[in-house]
């Protein structure tokens, strides 16, 4: 334990959306490895301070995997190299001492960065007012038992809808496609008997949405599966396809 | 005694929390009877400003949205499903009874009062329990994925504090999921505009006109721009203030500033001492360190918490000769169960913290610093296999391997307690309404229904109630007298004036250009309260945190360094304004404390304790809520008291043995 490490940091810096952004290169020894990502963060922008410098500007709000807020692509993956979680979670020791480490923000088209590391995922959220929600008023609900929802349709449900919106599906294919965040929702919806009435015009409608926001295609690469923090599985994708398919069916 | 008189105004006006008559399980139902409501064709013209997206802010916000009023939506996050409710991870209480363990609506209203330690107003929580239910059916209406048995029906699971099973959970990301469930009902509002949603929005303050909320000036976090908001009605739902103690589990951005600036217009700021330490968080583990990570009350269901029984073990452990595992049975001291048999490892939060950092004082503490204990899963891997724990907790364990490096499925984990969670906040009357007009409050934000310690899964409860159930109603009794008032322009004096103040803040602020950065004096102000308004709190050192609050207070506002404009996304310029808040709240929390010569829930005054150490109330004396009145700048707000009448429930001493 209580180790600790020295790192050399790539930092992508931009001042602001429509400014050239360019990599500055930082200098941070004695981190603990027993330190998050964040925390080695702050110390250097506790260090840029001091040097009466403007720190590095990054999202960040739970600092524990859930929230969604952090984001950075870190030696080239999005939540960096280790697996399975987000990057408040991703620890120091993962590294190793000297290692240049280089951080970007997402880059996607449809996320413009807002300064230094800090991106727009606005076209996140638009795409679930076009049809994420099952279409109930406050009040009036039949009893919470009224509808048996087997064990495994539950838990299946509730793996989809794991999903933080972080966006790093987005970030990590090479077209820039929102279509893991999109099929999460529209599977977890759609697996349950209170969503499945409007399914298909569900996912109709946030597809579209998708497109209209410059989100690139679906080739199947896989590759937001592999970098997703929460695990969420390729195959609601297949299930996406099936309830778009039934749109059209219908149309 | 005598100082204590002169440091303290108490002012005796009578407040008046509007508590409707009747017997108490009819006075919901009859205020609801009764109140005014405001017709479909009016609502179109009603404008209500709802700050913070949070379950209190995005349930009401949503709800008031389809019942037809416009609605204006605030967040600091990038989008309203980041509110810091995403991170509850254990549950949420209702009184269903699906369980048929003997639970029921008076249950629920009885343990929540007896939880919070006889310091909560019984009409609401009564009234919390009652809706509890309608929480759940709502939820799972709109897809929250809650955990089922294998019959299909909904599970539960056991609480502190409770002797029946009554938590509903999605695994361990229930908030996540409640927040999602009320985030897709707010943004099926914004699709349909009526919801205008800001986020990346910070309110600065409230602007009142004739006594009455009208409006707020917010900032825009990515330009800097300072605007201004008109509403009929001003909702905040923005969170509990733990993050004064600046190490806490609260996410980064949670904040005291929407309540400080509410009281400072005017709100009356009720019982800040009310503090929640929870005692299952991961122990702080350096200098570095940013936040603290909670792991689930949950985990008290089947986790067992124990420290050595001998000093000689503690210390071995301690320097690393021995291991947790190398101790049997006999060796271990089970300490919660040995204290409370009826109750054992699910006694409520305030006793469990307690206990832990007595054994600890006491010199059994684990961990390299000393101040930890195990939560131990043996026995139940064990009895249940690990693939059953791994199904309730999995997600839990894994965070505690990825912070700590550990494996809990085969060493115990530590952990320590931590500041959790705020039952004070601003005062509300029955109506959720503020002492300002037309100013609302709901959720953690608010002081309504936790009296002087919450239960687990029972903020969530509140947060979905206010804003589901309750607010939208009460909001109508007050709206229902608004609906000749036309919009108003935003250029009238009160708006300017109040965009002026928030403006010469920030330019007071970015001009210091001191040595000192935001974090460090952040820091400097959470080590004062943890030591001196935690735990354990006592006149001389309460005293001690007020002078040394004070101090903090200069220092910021002479040497704080912040660099970056003001016309610009500037990340440590929000956290200095945010940080000058809580040096407020924390002073304000010192004072409270001072003032309340008596253990309740959350607030122990070591002065007062049983014999057995246990908290010892003074109904004669303190059964009131306490209400600051902001005076003035530089002037010692006032103190107000709401007598707690208990109508219904025969106080007692609480009692988690037997
Ligand atoms: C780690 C953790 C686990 C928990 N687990 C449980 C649990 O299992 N069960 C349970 O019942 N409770 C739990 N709690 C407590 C519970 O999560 C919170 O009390 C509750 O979610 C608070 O909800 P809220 O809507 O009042 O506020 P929040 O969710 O904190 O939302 C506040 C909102 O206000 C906004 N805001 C704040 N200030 C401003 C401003 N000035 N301008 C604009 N917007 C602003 C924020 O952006 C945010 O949208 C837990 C808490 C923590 C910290
Ligand atoms: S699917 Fe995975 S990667 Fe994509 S937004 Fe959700 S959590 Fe992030
Ligand atoms: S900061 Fe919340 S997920 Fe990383």
């Amino acid at each position: 334990m209580d180790k600790s490490i020295n790192v050399t940091l790539k930092v992508w810096r931009q001042a602001g959306p429509k400014v050239k952004g360019k990599f500055e290169t930082y200098k941070l020894d004695n981190v603990s490895t027993d330190s998050s990502f964040l925390e080695m963060m702050d110390v250097l922008n506790e260090q840029l301070i001091n040097e009466r410098k403007e720190p590095i500007a990054f999202d960040h709000d739970c600092r524990e995997g859930i929230c969604g807020m952090c984001s950075m692509y870190i030696n080239g993956h999005p939540h960096g190299p280790d697996g399975e979680i987000t990057t408040c979670q991703l620890h120091m020791r993962v590294f190793k001492n000297n290692e240049t480490i280089t951080i970007e923000p997402w880059r996607s088209a449809a996320f413009p960065v807002i300064k230094d590391l800090m991106v727009n995922r606005g076209a996140y959220d638009k795409i679930i007012q076009a049809g994420g929600f099952v279409n109930v008023n406050t009040g009036g609900v039949p009893d919470g038992n009224a509808i048996a929802i087997g064990k495994d349709i539950a838990d299946e449900a509730m793996d989809a809808a794991s999903c933080i919106g972080c966006g790093a599906c987005a970030a990590a294919c090479k077209n820039g496609s929102a279509m893991l965040f999109v099929a999460a929702k529209v599977s977890q919806l759609a697996l349950l008997p209170q969503g499945k009435v409007e399914g298909a015009a569900r996912a109709k409608a946030m597809v579209a949405k998708m497109d209209e926001l410059g989100f690139g295609n679906c080739t199947n690469t896989g590759a937001c599966e592999a970098e997703c923090p929460k695990n969420v599985s390729i195959s609601h994708i297949a299930r996406l396809n099936r309830e778009f398919l039934c749109a059209k069916f219908q149309d | 005694m005598a100082k204590k008189e002169e440091s303290t105004t108490v002012e005796t006006t009578k407040i008046d929390a509007k508590i409707p008559a009747g017997p108490l399980a009819e006075k919901w139902s009859n205020y609801k009877a009764h109140q005014k409501l405001v017709n479909p064709s009016n609502k179109r013209r009603l404008d209500i400003i709802v700050v913070g997206t949070g379950l209190a802010g995005a349930s009401a916000a949503a709800s008031m949205a389809e019942m037809g009023f416009n609605v204006l939506n605030f967040c600091i996050q990038d989008s309203p499903r980041r509110a810091h409710s995403i991170a509850a991870q254990g549950g949420i209480n209702a009184a269903k009874n699906y369980q048929n363990d003997g639970d029921s609506v008076y249950r629920l209203f009885y343990d929540t009062i007896k939880g919070g330690d006889y310091r909560a107003r019984e009409a609401n929580v009564y009234r919390l329990a009652e809706v509890s239910n309608g929480i759940i059916d709502q939820c799972v209406a709109q897809g929250v994925p809650f955990a089922r048995e294998y019959g299909g029906l909904l599970d539960n699971r056991s609480f502190g504090g409770a002797q029946v099973s009554r938590t509903f959970y999605a695994k361990g990301q229930t908030g996540q999921q409640l927040l999602l469930g009320a985030y897709s009902a707010l943004s099926r509002q914004v699709g349909k505009g009526a919801v205008k949603l800001y986020s990346r929005y910070e309110m600065l303050d409230v602007v009142v006109i004739d006594g009455r909320a009208r409006g707020i000036i917010a900032r825009n976090l990515v330009s800097g721009k300072i605007e201004r908001f008109f509403a009929h009605a001003v909702v905040v739902g923005s969170g509990g203030y733990g993050n004064a103690f600046f190490l806490s589990t609260n996410a980064m951005t949670s904040n005291a500033s929407a309540a400080i600036q509410m009281y400072k217009k005017g709100a009356y700021f009720a019982n800040p001492a009310y503090a929640q330490i929870h005692p299952t968080c991961i122990p702080v583990h350096g200098e570095f360190q940013s936040k603290l990570t909670l792991m689930s009350e949950s985990l008290r269901n089947d986790g067992r918490i124990w420290t050595p029984k001998s000093k000689e073990d503690a210390e071995a452990i301690r320097t690393g000769k021995k291991k947790a595992t190398d101790l049997s049975e006999d060796e271990r001291d089970y300490y919660l169960e040995r204290r409370y048999p009826a109750f054992g490892n699910l006694v409520p939060r305030d006793v469990a913290s307690r206990a832990a950092k007595e054994r600890c004082d006491a010199g059994y503490g684990v961990g390299n610093t000393g101040l930890a204990v195990y939560l131990d899963f043996s026995a139940a891997i064990k009895r249940l296999g690990e693939d059953v724990v791994r199904a309730r907790y999995g997600n839990l364990f894994q965070m505690y391997e990825k912070i700590v490096d550990e494996n809990p499925y085969n060493t115990p984990m530590m952990i320590y307690p931590a500041i959790h969670y705020t039952m004070g906040g601003v005062w509300v009357d029955y109506e959720l309404q503020t002492s300002v007009k037309g100013l609302f409050c709901i959720g953690e934000a608010n002081f309504s229904d936790h009296g002087a310690n919450r239960l687990g899964a029972s903020a969530l409860m509140q947060g979905l109630a206010d804003g589901y159930f309750v607010l939208p109603y009460t909001i109508q009794n007050y709206l229902a007298d608004q609906i000749q008032v036309p919009r108003m322009s935003t250029e009238l004096p009160e708006f300017v004036q109040a965009e002026k103040d928030v403006n010469d803040k920030i330019k007071k602020l970015l001009s210091i250009q001191g040595k000192k950065s935001v974090d460090s004096l952040h820091r400097e102000l959470g080590l004062i309260m943890w030591d001196f308004v935690g735990m354990g709190r006592n006149k001389a050192g309460l005293e001690i945190a007020l002078e040394k609050i004070k101090e903090v207070r200069k220092e910021f506002w002479s040497n704080v360094f912040i660099p970056g404009k003001d016309a610009d996304m500037n990340s440590e310029l929000e956290k200095a304004l945010r940080v000058a808040d809580f040096i407020e709240i924390g002073e304000l929390m010192a004072r409270d404390a001072l003032q309340r010569e008596e253990s309740c829930g959350g607030h122990f005054r070591e002065e007062y304790q049983t014999p057995e150490g246990e908290a010892l109330r003074n109904d004669e004396e303190f059964s009131f809520a306490s209400c600051w009145k902001f005076m003035g700048e530089g002037n010692e707000p006032v103190l107000l008291k709401e007598a707690l009448d208990y109508e219904f429930i025969h106080r007692q001493q609480r009692n988690y043995k037997a």
